[in-house]
């Protein structure tokens, strides 16, 4: 028999208001096995669990029901408590009578009712309790970090710097980025890349960062401290350790008429190519789609004129295996497609840009080599309009656009429209905006800068259709303030895009079992306190994987995830949660339905001995569960059907006394 | 009807939620009748969401929209204002004699040049 301590938190009047604390103290000492019960204002202050402490001495208490907010919130603490006063941790149980009672009921009389109910049900359930110990595993002192952006880099060379081994994987064949796409950065007007290669390089010569460029990440398996994980080395066919980036095989390849991304196809590149001029590591990549040689096997020339003798077309897709201690997610970003924004003309006329194009055409190693020129027909253009919002804080239209603000776009376009009026005083620039968003160091100033020092025009309302007629694009859109319709004959249109999550994100958090929001972002362990971490025990996120975000912001979150993944590394050991599987064996029928349900791959077949009633023995098939991998959620237990399976901590019979103290009211 | 009955009614005929409205003008950035009409499509949904019913029921905007259903389209928050002006159009011709046309003044309307299918909807449209 359990002897029982009950001890109901008022949580200040969170509680208290709702729920008559005093009555339910009352109510739960007749339960069965109840041998004290309390009620004190805040049970998580030091004073509160002073309660708890002596009253586990006083009565020797075997388990305790904290009647008080979610166990999310302060399981742990009173977990802490009871194993500071002797008493196995998991001897703890915690009825949520304020989000689940207090939170949602206006009257206190039902409020009440119910939190009895909950009380009664996790008294009940403490009576089958049973004292449990956490395994130990040990931790993989290297760490993974997916994508190579100004997120990934960031957060692997903290990690690189604690001394701690950690491997980058970027699908591209250079690390960098979107970053590395930008002209100038808000609200500093720092070069992009100015401040972004010499980071990269740092990655590069650092000796415990190894790049893997040009590869992705194609199965994960194991467990926090211990992931398997496979990368496939894309064939590139160029040898990455002989090629020395002197770039003649990308000037004589006859292939001239590849659509170049990293200009987002405004001009066009060589079939064998290296990004950008810093680009990090700085050797060649056979595109596979356009080499003549690999399509038809008749060219050859960057062999030829290759002096390092690099190039290799019998090159295969390779597949590295490595352990990790930690992952860190930094997938990044993409803007929205703007081809079904009909009303803006993006699919009819070349000069209705995206933001991230004109950061490439103001960009001094872009396609116009900075000079700001149309991409129809390269004249300057003398009246701008920029549309702000294209795509985003869109509700009606899931299909085209997102309902989140792309946080951004402000300040980028306040940037753009900067810099034009700065170089090009001749040009007339107009802002469309719905709001202007600026929280942000500096940020409003800057905005300002924009208005009051470089005389951009900002327009408060929203742009209805940009029509192209002949060398202009007619441009209507509302000016709230005045109140009227405007008509403008802009020269340049530039579309601020909504940003969303990069299309590997959805696959890659599959594999990770790494929730997302409907949005495809990861989603953080607790979106104020466990920010930077995926509710996945070690798997860490960086940068606008997990949000739309500014550099600043990614950086900081970059270095956040960094210093987490490094407090995991220092481990030598980690305590596993006992919550998980155990399987009976005497009732296992080897069906393998656990086997099918269970998402993390924690549970094996193993053929076993079993003595037989008639003492003759017998070779049985029965399932066993791999602690270290069980997170202990469960699907295995409902999906068994001679119900030999059960879960510690929520065994079958705990679950169904719940229900019955529930029931019995 | 007071203004709030007003608002409702014209709420539920229309079945438009106007505190969706984001306030980006988008709908009358669309309007092709814009110089056309008194009251804008995006001031139907802030005036409707006020109350302020009467001066819309009184404005000859409610004629001059051409029911092309651009601003529904482009509103990026589902508001549907044209669906707003129609409602209000609905409880303004819905008044006693407050038809906007009248079988009389349908042959002083035909000439050569209208279509007769026009007038029909027109007649329609405007008439209880």
């Amino acid at each position: 028999m359990q002897r029982i301590g009950v001890f109901v938190c008022w949580c200040g009047s969170n509680i208290a208001g709702t729920v008559d604390v005093h009555a339910v103290a009352e109510a739960l000492k007749t339960e069965s096995g109840v041998v004290f019960s309390t009620d004190y204002q805040y049970m998580c202050s030091q004073a509160g669990q002073d309660i708890i402490k002596n009253a586990i001495h006083e009565h020797s208490l075997t388990g305790i029901v904290v009647c008080s907010c979610s166990p999310r919130m302060h399981e742990a603490t009173f977990r802490k408590t009871a194993a500071a006063a002797g008493l196995n941790p998991y001897m703890v149980e915690i009825a949520n009578i304020r989000e689940q009672c207090s939170w949602i009921h206006k009257d206190m009389l039902s409020g009440t009712e119910k939190a009895i109910i909950l009380g009664k049900a996790a008294v009940a359930k403490v009576n089958l309790n049973a004292p449990l110990t956490p395994g130990q595993s040990t931790v993989t002192k290297r760490a993974l970090v997916i994508g190579g952006g100004i997120a990934g880099i960031q957060t692997a060379l903290d990690i690189a710097d604690a001394g701690f081994p950690v491997d980058i994987v970027e699908k591209k064949p250079t690390i960098g980025g979107k970053m590395a796409q930008l002209d100038k950065t808000f609200p500093t007007l720092d070069c992009a890349a100015c401040i972004l290669t010499p980071k990269m390089v740092d990655a590069a010569q650092n000796e415990n960062i190894r790049i893997y460029s040009y590869s992705e990440v194609t199965e994960v398996g194991g467990y926090v401290g211990n992931f398997d994980v496979t990368i496939k080395r894309k064939a590139r066919y160029v040898k990455e350790d002989i090629c020395t980036g002197c770039g003649l095989c990308t000037e004589k390849c006859p292939q001239k008429k590849v659509p170049n991304e990293f200009n987002l196809g405004m001009d066009n590149r060589r079939a064998i190519y290296i990004p950008f001029a810093q680009a990090v590591p700085k050797v060649a990549t056979i595109d596979a789609d356009y080499c003549t040689m690999l399509k038809t096997g008749k060219c050859g020339v960057c062999a030829k004129v290759c002096t390092a003798g690099a190039i290799d077309y019998n090159a295969k897709d390779e597949f590295v295996k490595e352990k990790y201690g930690a992952i860190v997610v930094a997938t990044g970003y993409n803007p929205i497609s703007m081809e079904k924004f009909d009303e803006f003309a993006y699919s009819q006329s070349k000069d209705v840009i995206t933001s991230l194009e004109f950061e490439r055409l103001t960009n001094a190693a872009g396609p116009t080599s900075g000079k700001l020129l149309r991409p129809s027909d390269g004249e300057h253009p003398h009246k701008i309009v920029f549309v702000q919002c294209v795509g985003s804080r869109c509700e009606n239209c899931a299909e085209k656009g997102k309902e989140y603000c792309s946080k951004i776009c402000c300040m980028y376009t306040a940037k753009h429209a900067m810099l034009i009026r700065d170089k090009y005083p001749d040009t007339d620039v107009y802002v469309f905006y719905i709001d202007v968003r600026t929280p942000g160091k500096a940020f409003d100033e800057f905005y300002r800068r924009a208005v009051e020092e470089y005389g951009v025009h900002y327009i408060k309302g929203m742009v209805g259709k940009v029509v192209p007629e002949g060398k202009k694009l007619l441009v209507q859109a509302s000016d709230l303030i005045n109140g009227k319709q405007l008509h403008i004959d802009a020269d340049l249109v530039v579309l601020a895009a909504a940003i969303e999550p990069d299309k590997s994100a959805r696959p890659l958090a599959t594999m990770l079992t790494a929730s997302m929001d409907t949005n495809d972002f990861f989603t953080e362990a607790h979106p104020k306190l466990r920010p930077v971490e995926s509710p996945t025990a070690g798997v860490f996120l960086s940068g606008c994987c997990q949000g739309p975000k500014d550099i600043p912001e990614t950086v900081s979150q970059a270095s956040a995830a960094a210093s987490k993944v490094i407090g995991l590394l220092v481990k030598d050991h980690l305590t596993g949660n006992p919550c998980i599987a155990q399987s009976n064996e005497l009732m296992c029928n080897g069906c393998s339905s656990c086997e099918r349900v269970c998402p993390y791959g924690a549970i094996t077949y193993e053929e076993k001995e079993f003595r037989m009633p008639d003492r003759t023995t017998k070779l049985r098939r029965v399932a066993s569960v791999n602690p270290a991998v069980c997170q202990g959620c469960g699907a295995c237990t409902v999906a068994c059907p001679s119900g030999a399976m059960d879960l510690n901590g929520f065994k079958n019979n705990q679950i169904m006394a719940e229900v019955d103290a529930i029931c019995k009211m | 009807m007071n203004n709030t009955e007003l608002k409702k009614e014209i709420l539920r005929i229309s079945g438009v939620n106007v505190k969706k409205c984001m306030k980006c003008g988008k709908c009358s950035a669309s309007c092709p009748a814009y110089d056309e009409m008194e009251f804008h499509p995006h001031q139907f949904a802030s005036m409707i969401d006020n109350g302020e019913i009467e001066p819309l029921l009184r404005s000859d905007s409610l004629y001059r929209c051409l029911s092309c259903f651009a601003c529904m389209e482009r509103c990026p928050r589902g508001v549907e204002p044209a669906k707003l002006i129609e409602a209000v159009r609905l409880t303004a011709i819905r008044k006693q004699g407050a038809n906007r046309m009248t079988a009389d003044d349908v042959p002083q309307m035909l000439d050569d040049n209208t279509p007769g299918q026009l007038l029909v909807s027109a007649f329609r449209k405007y008439t209880k």
